[in-house]
């Protein structure tokens, strides 16, 4: 079939030969690969994107930043056809797309990494990365050339899994290499990732980054939201920054530094992100964990955790740390250890019974799988963990109304209609409406699991000022981060797990990036303080 | 339309449509059911005057009452994500034994009031134990509950058919004056299964709408991960959904049996889709996570309305009773499908 060969690009001699971008303006439109122009998009009477012209270039890596809700998702779905402008025109190689549609994008080579994942759980990895594009001979699928061609983009994308197995059974950093595999089955003009790194290792996502810029330099204009700047800055060629549905500044990536990024972004810099650490070390544990396992996730794990502490999980991916306190929790079972509540050993039989009777509470890293469900409104989500506090039998609405619009000062969520599913509103404020939940509880012990995945610099730096403040009030706190600046920025001590096992627990200087990824990736052995 | 369908396809997280259409698809999703019930009543009363007699009319209530109090049942296993194909089956195996134990208690000397009321009380055990075993094997047996009760619905078939040794169990006529009056009296000029149906309605809507059971039979229907990370035994509500089935269906039991005062293999039978049709007519989710009660009423009367309709006239057969109900089955889900957001 014609549309089989693997990116392989025909690029427009004349732009091939100019190689100084004029990557933003009105009359840069005409030049780029693919390019917007004053594009407006109003949902209702709430405008999200207000006249963006921005073109991207061929062989260049064109970076989107901007805080949640600024309008990155919503301007590339526009490009790639899936969502209509209210105004503005598409441009692709210099003309005008005439009613741009997903198909119509998607043959002229437009392909859209989504941030989140579209693929068919239940198909295997072959049959979803020619979904809709199958190979046909006759009547009957042509299994092998699939399967080749499947075997080149997923072993050039450094994905080492199973065509045969389904996908639902896929880890969630190899789904993401699919979906990316998938999009490079299809010849592709443009590449436009949403968010590609959130769920990848560091290795993982470097294979990553060597991909892009090996399309880049194939001539795939290349265009790339992240939230994380350091490898903006690293990958990028230009940097856009949208704030509030509005362009704010394209640069080249040599003369913007990350500082200016976040001011642009957010109008505040980096070093006012983590409120300061202040802990005296001399206190109690309040809870202590021996020897416990989780089959198959945890083998043997001790720590324990002091009142007011922060205290913070460090490793890869998979290194245990979520099944670890979903054990401790009563989440999932264990097969040993014990557990010490203020020095008095304690079973969690489930985690009702853990949450209520010991105060501790469980954020989950999944939002939306596990924090919330996405078709209630937020005062409903928000009362679930704590609906016994508002009626044992009846709930008092009264009650839980009065808690919830408090609960929404606290945490300045933003709601515009307070009947809307909270699958409307933006990552940040649905990571509110999670944190509000679980502080309805009141709880002594709270785990924070990937607190700030996906969500906006703005709403990270709340958080960090809020789990500080409930430290300071003397709760202790467990944060598991794969973000090694939020580990080391928060943390008043870090344990690193590798391998379902804890192999070090680090206190003051020691928290480095180089030391918690020394022990991480094994290059340091066992070590406990 | 075109744009509605495509907010579906393309989950993005703010609302596309404009704000007119989404009212009213919202509107008619919800009062759907009882627009549908009016338009019944008025072509009814069109088609005969003597459709609005009070005769009629209370003769409708008292025959939704049965498939009424059943869906209110399943009002609650459907929102908590599950189903019971059981209680057509449960509701012949409940009215056999009742029948069997009055007319034993009867014959060995008890009172015949006693013996109703013996009758009764067994019937009720029988339906909430019914309950939990369906509610067991479908949470700590972890079978899927399309294929529990698939299950227990031919066991509770074949008992019925057992017991009555291939025939009819037939109440003793003694047995059935004394019990008479619990179908066929009224109250304040309303039969007794109505006021039933009435008091389990506002039950089942209090408990769906006011209580944290309630609440967290949506929670686990929509999203039984994020119920389990909210503390929520996910298995205790699974399993009580399943009880408050069978309590339902013994009540609607109680109801019956001194209607026709026998009980045989082919009591019952097809009342499992009649029940989850009429849920399903009211608006709620077959998916699970939201459901109304009122509105599993509202599907029982117009499955009812439609047959007594076309008794009353002769322009459509009796015999398209099935065709016209799986017209307004389809209607329903068509109004359910294009009101729905991700």
């Amino acid at each position: 079939m014609p549309g089989m060969e693997v990116c392989t690009p025909s690029m427009p001699p004349d732009i091939q030969s100019s190689p100084e971008p004029a990557a933003s303006g009105a009359e840069a439109v005409e030049f780029g690969t693919l390019g917007g122009q004053e594009i407006s998009k109003s949902f209702g009477p709430v405008a999200v994107l207000k006249s963006i012209t921005l073109s991207f270039l061929p062989g260049r890596i064109h970076a989107i930043v901007g805080e949640n809700g600024a309008g990155k998702s919503t301007f590339v779905k526009i490009l790639a056809g899936i969502i209509k402008p209210s105004s503005g025109q598409i441009f692709f190689r210099g003309k005008q797309v005439e009613n741009p549609t997903l198909r119509l994008m998607e043959d002229l080579g437009v392909r859209l990494i989504h941030q989140e994942l579209n693929l068919a759980n239940d198909l295997t990895v072959l049959e979803n990365i020619f979904l809709g594009r199958e190979a046909v001979k006759g009547p009957f699928l042509d299994e092998a050339p699939m399967r080749r061609k499947a075997r080149e983009v997923l072993a050039r994308v450094g994905a080492n899994v199973d065509l045969d197995r389904k996908v639902g059974d896929l880890r969630i950093s190899e789904k993401q290499l699919t979906e990316i595999a998938k999009a490079l089955a299809q010849e592709a003009t443009v590449l436009i990732l949403d968010e590609p790194t959130a769920v990848l290792t560091q290795r993982e996502a470097d294979r990553l980054f060597q991909i892009i810029e090996q399309f880049a330099k194939a001539g795939v204009a290349i265009i790339y939201i992240s939230h994380r700047l350091e490898e903006v800055k690293r990958l990028a060629h230009h940097i856009t920054v949208l704030r509030d549905g509005q362009l704010v500044a394209t640069r080249n990536a040599g003369e913007i530094s990350p500082d200016e990024i976040v001011r642009l972004m957010v109008g505040r810099s980096l070093q006012d992100l983590f409120p300061k650490k202040a802990y005296s070390r001399d206190q109690k544990n309040v809870m202590e964990v021996r020897n416990l396992s989780v089959p198959g996730h945890v083998t043997d794990a001790s720590f324990g955790l002091k009142k007011g502490e922060i205290l913070g999980f460090a490793g890869l991916v998979g290194a245990g740390r979520t099944e670890l306190f979903e054990g401790i929790m009563g989440l999932r079972s264990i097969s040993s250890g014990t557990i010490f509540r203020d020095g008095k050993q304690v079973k969690f039989s489930d985690y009702p019974h853990a949450l209520r009777a010991f105060r501790a509470a469980y954020l989950p890293e999944d939002r939306k799988g596990k924090g919330l469900v996405v078709s209630f409104d937020a005062r409903t989500n928000y009362s679930l963990l704590a609906l016994q506090r508002f009626g044992a039998c009846f709930v008092n609405q009264a009650t839980e109304r009065a808690s919830f619009l408090n609960a929404v000062e606290r945490f300045q969520i933003k709601i515009p209609d307070r009947s809307m599913p909270v699958s409307r509103l933006s990552g940040g404020n649905q990571q509110k409406v999670v944190l509000a939940k679980i502080f309805a509880i009141d709880p002594e012990i709270i785990v924070f699991d990937e607190p700030t995945r996906g969500i906006d610099v703005g709403t990270k730096a709340q958080i960090y000022r809020l789990i500080a403040a409930m430290a300071a009030e003397g709760k202790s706190c467990v944060v598991i981060s794969s973000e090694l600046l939020e580990i080391i920025g928060l943390c008043h001590r870090v344990i690193v797990m590798r391998a379902s096992r804890i192999v070090a627990s680090l206190e003051g200087d020691e928290i480095s990036e180089d030391e918690i990824m020394m022990y991480a990736t094994g290059v340091k052995q066992a070590h406990l303080s | 339309m075109n744009s509605a369908q495509a907010v579906d396809a393309n989950s993005d997280r703010r609302p596309q449509t404009e704000p007119g259409w989404r009212t009213f698809a919202k509107g008619a999703q919800t009062l759907g059911p009882v627009i549908a019930l009016l338009l019944l009543v008025l072509i009814g009363f069109s088609l005969n005057p003597n459709f609005l007699s009070w005769n009629n009319l209370s003769n409708v209530l008292t025959r939704s009452a049965f498939i009424g109090i059943i869906s209110v049942g399943g009002t609650f296993v459907i929102v908590t994500g599950q189903i019971d194909l059981s209680v057509g089956a449960m509701a012949a195996f409940i009215a056999s034994l009742m029948i069997i134990v009055m007319n034993h208690l009867a014959q060995s000397g008890w009172s015949l009031t006693a013996a109703v009321i013996a009758g009764m009380v067994s019937g009720l055990v029988v339906g909430l134990a019914a309950g939990v075993v369906n509610g067991l094997l479908a949470t700590k047996g972890r079978i899927d509950s399309f294929i529990v009760t698939l299950g227990t619905m031919g066991i509770f078939r074949s008992l019925v058919t057992f017991v009555a040794n291939g025939g009819t169990l037939t109440l003793n006529s003694n047995v059935r004056e004394a019990y008479r009056p619990v179908f066929y009296n009224s109250w304040l000029n309303i039969p007794i299964p109505v006021w039933v149906l009435a008091v389990v309605v506002i039950i089942g809507t209090i408990a769906l709408t006011k209580t944290r059971f309630g609440r967290y039979c949506r929670a686990v229907g929509s999203n039984s991960e994020v119920a389990h990370y909210s503390a929520i035994r996910v298995t205790h509500i699974r399993i009580i959904a399943f009880i408050v089935q069978g309590f339902c269906v013994a009540l609607a039991t109680l109801l019956y049996v001194p209607r026709l005062g026998s009980a045989s293999s082919s009591t019952g039978v097809l009342w499992e889709l009649e029940a989850i049709t009429a849920v399903v007519v009211g608006g709620t989710a077959l998916r699970g996570g939201s459901g109304r009660v009122w509105g599993s009423i509202a599907g029982a009367l117009i499955l009812t309305l439609i047959g007594n309709i076309l008794n009353l006239t002769s322009i459509i057969s009796v015999y398209l009773n099935g065709a016209v109900q799986g017209i307004i089955i389809l209607g329903a889900a068509l109004l359910q499908r294009s009101s729905r957001t991700r």
